[in-house]
């Protein structure tokens, strides 16, 4: 019943140092996995083991060096994003895919509402709520103070930072997400919310792939998990 | 928009090629980045830049990244006609689906697609604004062109743009020569999109402006293409600013487009030595 | 020593040699056949100096006979120095009759005014023109205003325009203000005043614009269009003399000079002074008719 959304089939990736006489740094290797729709991967493993390489392969970000990732997307059909065209990937990105990375990349003079809003740009499938009541809908749930709502994000504290781009991710509502450390440095109050948000998303028939150290975040929020180690996957866990 | 993917390009460059002198049959095979030099060992004419091909979607943001003698600043001034093409082709497709062979038009068509279908933004404001005009009368300039003849009409579009690009509009009939050079800028800018074209090319303007004034200009430059969703090209040296404002990027070297990608990608993933170096080089 | 009639005489007829008014009228033929585009010329070496009408005086002499009736006026006045000077010139190169009527010339050379009278099909009007380039002050540089021309690439003039309206409230031009021939080329029609600028247009006579120093000719032939140049909600306007009428004739509906008087009074009188001398006398007059003079006669009967 379950329509798989993405597959990735012998995924590899390797680092070539041109400045280093070509010298090559394998990241990943023989990557077979498969999200379907309106489920939660969580992605584990050690630090440097290549769990953060393997959510830029598929967003694009970094260009893999073999196998395929197949994605199924609602204005393109199925396509192969590791040899989908730049343009392509371009328009995934701004209507279907969301990458929210560990940390939020600062832009300047943009205030915290800006940021969040700035998730809803192109995109079309939303309520019909003005983008700036939604916002701060957002921001309000994840509990950042009102007062920094204007402010720069340059000057918040880290979680206050990654809070405000998850609520980015989450308000551009996608068929697929992409998240790295959503609750990390969160205390457990604003962890729940954000796990609490990620799910609705889940209901709205999102697929995720979560990147975690947190236990209690993964078991909170993930149909399944998937381990890496050093650059490939080892026994799948099912999780209850 | 209904979520479809927009196949068509508005821009389409093919071989596009500038040689300053002479040149035989060797010259563009002896020059580029693999020999880390422009000019031609035979002939010593000099290759500016050569086989630039790419295409540019409605909408979409292209960085033209590269160092001095990259050829970035080349391309696009063939492209606003500011520089005639040695050789190449460049199209530009109408809203009507015609197709348009750039180079290839009289100096009076040129100059029509320049007004109605292109803004540029020069590093140098001198270029771009006539300083003997008033801020108001160099956008004016721009309206004439494009055929609005009531003074009322111009004078009240000038002070919509110069709000916009967040111009004092009391300073309207100010020359240029007294703003600061942030503000020139932002004049220039102003001009740019007056008669609100599909493709704006935007070639070093923030480089030697202070970093607060340059943060300004960058962000009101993204916040205008969002807002009208203008296809830009955006030549810079410096990565920050393809960073901020750019989808997809070329880096050039010594004339040649050496690596192109998603910008993200080029700024994380590099593949070419050249682009790896760049990219470290990052302060 | 040549001993034939034409080598007896000291200068030829008119002063210019042969070939050279055969150069000029060849290049006067071309500007006729485009109107308002400007035609380079030989300009050859006369005895006044440049900036003295040299430009005016070659057509002149290259297209005057023995038949013709000569006129010449300076600012409206046939008796002003320089006038005089030129027309005693002409005379003595060409033997032909000179006058003072406007109605009896056949050609007549002017400096910065149109005759008040309308001129006929028979008449030629010559002006001395001291900057023929009507783009000038906007761009420096010939190699751009002939593109400029070329082109029909006239924004610039144009912002100069709105410039005008923007810093005085008024496309404020004294003397010179910019038209355009034919819909194709903006052209300077000298320094005349706004009250002259009409009659250009739609003409029974030639116009002829000679500017020596420049090394210019151009033309406008009859019946052709000649506008002001204006924008849609600023128009074109000619000055104003109602409400201070001329103190020798009591006329307000011609082109006044303002003068001042000993005790430092300020008074008007017509500026040509032919038409002067004729409304003085109570002969017909043949003044020119366009619609900004019959607007504000219009305005003065109500």
């Amino acid at each position: 019943m379950a329509s798989k959304v993405l597959e990735l089939n012998g995924l590899g990736k390797e680092f070539t140092l041109r400045i280093l006489n070509d010298k090559r740094i394998a990241a990943l290797h023989g990557i077979n996995l498969s999200i379907n729709k309106g489920e939660v991967v969580g992605l584990i493993g050690k630090s440097g083991s290549g769990k953060s390489t393997l959510m830029k392969c598929i967003y694009r970000t970094y260009l893999p060096s073999s196998g395929e990732i197949w994605y199924h997307s609602d204005a393109l059909g199925a396509i192969d994003l590791a040899t989908a065209s730049d343009h392509e990937i371009l328009h995934l990105r701004k209507q279907e895919i969301t990458y929210c990375a560990q940390f939020l990349s600062v832009i300047p003079r943009v205030s915290a509402l800006e940021v969040v809003m700035a998730g809803l740009y192109g995109r079309t499938n939303q309520s019909g709520v003005g983008a700036l009541e939604l916002a701060s809908d957002y921001l309000a749930r994840i509990e950042l103070p009102k007062e920094l709502w204007d402010a720069y994000p340059s000057t918040f504290s880290g979680g206050e930072q990654q809070r405000v781009n998850v609520a980015r991710a989450i308000i551009s509502n996608p068929k697929l997400l992409l998240i790295d450390e959503p609750t990390a440095s969160l205390d457990h109050k604003t962890k729940n919310v954000v796990i609490e948000m990620i799910l609705e998303l889940r209901e709205k028939g999102t697929s995720i792939l979560v990147i975690s150290h947190d236990t209690f975040t993964l078991e909170r929020m993930c149909d399944r998990m998937v381990e890496l180690q050093q650059g490939t996957i080892i026994t799948p866990l099912i999780s209850v | 928009m209904n979520g479809k993917v927009d196949q068509q390009w508005l821009l389409k460059v093919e071989g596009l090629t500038k040689i300053y002198g002479s040149y035989n049959e060797n010259t563009v095979r002896s020059t580029g980045p693999e020999f880390n030099s422009n000019i031609c060992p035979e002939t010593n004419s000099i290759v500016a830049c050569a086989d630039v091909s790419f295409e540019l979607f409605p909408g979409e943001v292209l960085g033209i990244v590269g160092e001095s003698g990259s050829g970035k600043s080349t391309v696009v001034k063939q492209l606003y006609f500011d520089l005639e093409a040695t050789t190449g082709a460049a199209y530009l497709r109408k809203e009507d689906n015609t197709l348009i062979s750039l180079l290839e038009e009289s100096n009076a068509r040129k100059r029509y697609l320049r007004n109605h279908f292109m803004g540029m933004v020069y590093q140098n404001p001198r270029e771009g604004l006539n300083f003997r005009f008033s801020s108001g009368g160099n956008i004016a300039e721009k309206l004439i062109m494009a055929g609005m003849f009531n003074v009322q009409n111009i004078r009240g579009r000038a002070s919509a743009l110069l709000d916009r690009t967040e111009v004092p509009v009391t300073r309207m009939d100010d020359k240029p020569a007294s703003f600061s050079g942030g503000m020139q800028q932002r004049v220039q800018i102003a001009k740019a999109i007056a008669n609100n074209p599909p493709l704006l090319f935007l070639d070093e303007v923030t480089t030697g402006l202070d970093v607060s004034v340059q943060a300004r200009v960058l962000d009101m430059i993204r916040e205008l293409q969002r807002d009208l969703n203008i296809a830009m090209i955006v030549v810079s040296h410096d990565l920050s600013v393809i960073r901020m404002l750019t989808d997809r990027t070329l880096v050039m070297k010594n004339g040649r487009i050496v690596e192109r990608g998603l910008t993200d990608q080029i700024l994380q993933d590099p593949q070419h030595a050249y682009s790896q170096l760049l990219v470290s080089s990052l302060l | 020593m040549i001993d034939t009639p034409k080598y007896q005489r000291s200068y030829h007829y008119a002063f210019i040699d042969e070939t050279t008014k055969k150069e000029i009228r060849r290049k006067l033929l071309k500007a006729v056949a485009i109107p308002g585009y400007q035609v380079p010329y030989s300009s050859p070496e006369m005895p006044i100096a440049r900036g003295w009408g040299t430009g005016g005086l070659h057509i002149t002499l290259a297209i005057i006979g023995k038949d013709d009736v000569f006129k010449i006026i300076d600012q409206g006045s046939d008796a002003s120095v320089n006038a005089c000077n030129l027309r005693d010139f002409v005379q003595m190169t060409t033997s032909c009759k000179t006058t003072f009527d406007a109605m009896e010339a056949t050609i007549i050379q002017t400096r910065h005014r149109i005759t008040e009278e309308k001129l006929g099909k028979d008449q030629i009007m010559v002006f001395q023109v001291p900057q023929p380039e009507p783009l000038r002050d906007v761009e420096r540089y010939e190699k751009k205003t002939r593109e400029m021309h070329a082109e029909m690439n006239y924004a610039k003039m144009w912002v100069s325009l709105y410039e005008a309206y923007v810093k005085y409230g008024a496309i404020m031009y004294g003397a010179g203000y910019p038209v355009m021939v034919n819909d194709r080329y903006i052209m300077s029609p000298t320094p005349i005043p706004r009250w002259d600028v009409p009659n250009l247009n739609d003409s029974e006579c030639i116009y002829l614009f000679g500017a020596g120093r420049e090394k210019r000719l151009y033309a406008v032939p009859p019946h052709t269009k000649v506008e002001p140049l204006e924008f849609e909600d600023v128009k074109f306007e000619i000055e104003r003399f109602l409400g201070t009428p001329c103190s020798i004739t009591g006329e307000e509906l011609a082109f006044l000079d303002e003068l001042y008087e000993d005790d430092g009074l300020k008074k008007y009188v017509i500026s040509d002074s032919n038409y002067l001398d004729k409304i003085r006398t109570g002969q017909l007059v043949h003044q020119h008719i366009n619609k900004y003079l019959k607007a504000m006669a219009h305005e003065r009967e109500s």
